[in-house]
């Protein structure tokens, strides 16, 4: 599948809370198809100190329309810059980039996000259900009610549980302490999970206590998204440095020197 | 039509532009985005006797108008370039060149004189300025006794064209320039990237896995232009100059110095295309202010 690099239309930019947003992107031709998992580098313009692209993962696409959709956290000055962003404005991406999520071997699986990480859990989960006919159950983590974010958009796809750390709404503490992963007799097809790195390291773990298969997304430092810097490394058992953009950012955690 | 070719010590390139080591891997990460067959040579990553797996994780800092980067020559060894690499690279109608990194002068020998045995490349770069590794790399290229001895040892094994890439990270770029010029290089490029370093405040702790690592991107192109024009003036052979070239006007400025050819890097991360597009605007200034031939704009800087 080609790569591009192409200026997309902001249609929209739909501000869910103080720290999220999400851009919705209009190609002016047939965007190429995008896997569960891929993302695309994003061009900061008029911010002096953002000097490279951002790695964003793909949140939404929808090919009929050739929308692609982006959830962004405002975590430093290129996102700060980013949420300015106005409908008609155009955004450079480089796209789409990475590997994707796998196949499961059945139908039992579990997607969870946590923070950003829910983004490529909402198209996984369109992608299953098209494409591999399973129907995903989400389970969703957050510090706090109030910082529950479009939460209707899964509910559209699956079955949706929620954890928050303070218990405000859902199963109260971390993710791992939800049933669908604390009960020691679950067992998975496959636990898809991407959020903070010390969440995956513990979804990984208890993955591997519940004998389920596990992939996690990595959210390394990038420099040009495309393999070529070598900045993205992380350190596996079996192949030693690989890079995150181009051999992850999906990896089997078995096989990270975690 | 405007004539690019340019002459680098042995070697005809179509047109001046190239890519820099280290920043566009082998080509083939580039392949959706340009027509690699266009630009005027590529050099490939760094390349060692045996694999080297270089620096933990973090190896990159963003920093004001650049990035820092330690890297350390991560490649899997010459053997396997040989083996896997050179026969899927040579497709490209475009000068390849290897460039050359060692921890001793054997491991440089060993490299190029393999090297040599490559009938379709017709030239390395010998990097004596690599920040990111213990050993080698800088080591030589801030020693003027070791830059020579590196030189000589290299130019005996290797008897195609010559490329030596200099280190910014010395006092006198000139005396660096011209010792290897008198050692047997043909060809002279530089700058490689500046030692500097990046911490996080509120952590306390560097940014780099390395502590400090190479400085490139737009910030430093003022002392890479300086550093050109001041090797341009003091060598005969031909000078291939590089930093922070992020479009045609900042080649302009390089050829204006006295660059026979430039190399672009940091750029490709931000812009994968950006290579084409420095080409296709060096071809408009040349036609639009009247020129025939880039070598007229080679070393004109009026002062």
């Amino acid at each position: 599948m080609k790569r591009r690099i192409e200026d997309l239309r902001v249609l929209e930019n739909r501000k869910l809370n103080e720290e999220f947003f999400v851009l919705q992107l209009e190609s002016g031709e047939d965007i190429p198809s995008i896997l569960p998992g891929q993302f695309a580098e994003v061009k900061v313009e008029g911010s002096p100190a953002t000097f490279l692209r951002r790695p964003i993962s793909i949140y939404d696409a929808d090919p009929v329309n050739n929308r692609i959709d982006l959830l962004i956290k405002i975590a430093g000055t290129g996102t700060k810059k980013l949420a300015e962003l106005e409908a008609g404005q155009s955004l450079n991406l480089v796209y789409p980039l990475g590997n994707h999520f796998s196949k499961p071997k059945g139908s039992k699986v579990l997607l969870v996000g946590g923070g950003t990480g829910v983004a490529p859990m909402l198209i996984l989960g369109r992608y299953m259900q098209a494409e591999w006919g399973i129907r995903p159950v989400y389970l969703l983590g957050y510090r706090s009610q109030h910082l529950i974010i479009e939460i209707e958009r899964f509910r559209a796809i699956g079955e949706v549980n929620i954890s928050t750390e303070d218990g405000s709404v859902g199963t109260k503490g971390f993710v791992t302490r939800n049933p669908l992963l604390s009960d020691d007799s679950a067992q998975y097809d496959m636990i898809y999970t991407c959020g903070p790195e010390v969440m995956m390291k513990a979804i990984a773990k208890r993955a591997s206590a519940l004998n389920s298969p596990c992939e996690v997304s990595l959210e390394n430092l990038m420099g040009c998204g495309i393999g070529a810097c070598l900045c993205c490394i992380v350190d596996t058992k079996d192949r030693g440095n690989v890079n995150t953009c181009t051999e992850g950012p999906i990896f089997n955690p078995e096989l990270l020197k975690w | 039509m405007v004539n690019l070719n340019v002459d680098i010590g042995k070697l005809t390139l179509k047109n001046p532009v190239m890519t820099a080591s280290g920043t566009f891997g082998f080509g083939q990460e580039y392949e959706d985005f340009i027509d690699i067959s266009r630009l005027g040579g590529i050099l490939v990553k760094g390349i060692t006797g045996k694999e080297r797996q270089g620096n933990p994780y973090p190896r990159m800092a963003e920093t004001p108008s650049g990035m820092l980067n330690a890297v350390g020559l991560q490649n899997k060894g010459i053997d396997y370039f040989v083996d896997h690499i050179y026969p899927e690279i040579t497709k490209y109608d475009t000068e390849i060149i290897v460039n050359v990194n060692g921890g001793t002068i054997e491991e440089y020998i060993e490299v190029a004189s393999k090297v040599d045995k490559l009938d379709k490349i017709h030239a390395i770069e010998l990097n004596i300025s690599c920040p990111n590794v213990k050993q080698g790399g800088m080591v030589f290229g801030t020693h003027c006794p070791s830059a020579i001895a590196v030189t000589k040892a290299v130019r005996e094994a290797y008897s195609k064209s010559l490329m030596v890439k200099l280190s910014p990270n010395v006092t006198s770029i000139v005396e660096f320039a011209l010792a290897v010029e008198e050692a047997g290089a043909d060809s002279i490029s530089l700058i490689n990237t500046l030692l500097g370093m990046a911490i996080d405040a509120k952590t306390r702790k560097p940014r780099l896995s390395t502590v400090t690592g190479g400085l490139s991107g737009p910030a430093v192109k003022p002392v890479a232009l300086r550093m050109v024009w001041q090797v341009a003036k003091a060598v005969k052979i031909p000078v291939i100059g590089m930093g922070g070239i992020m479009n045609a006007g900042d080649a302009i400025e390089f050829f204006l110095a006295g660059a026979s050819a430039v190399q672009i890097g940091t750029a490709n991360f931000i812009n994968p295309a950006v290579t084409i597009e420095i080409l296709e605007g060096i071809e408009r200034y040349l036609e639009s202010n009247g020129y025939d031939s880039i070598q007229d704009i080679i070393g004109a800087l009026e002062c």
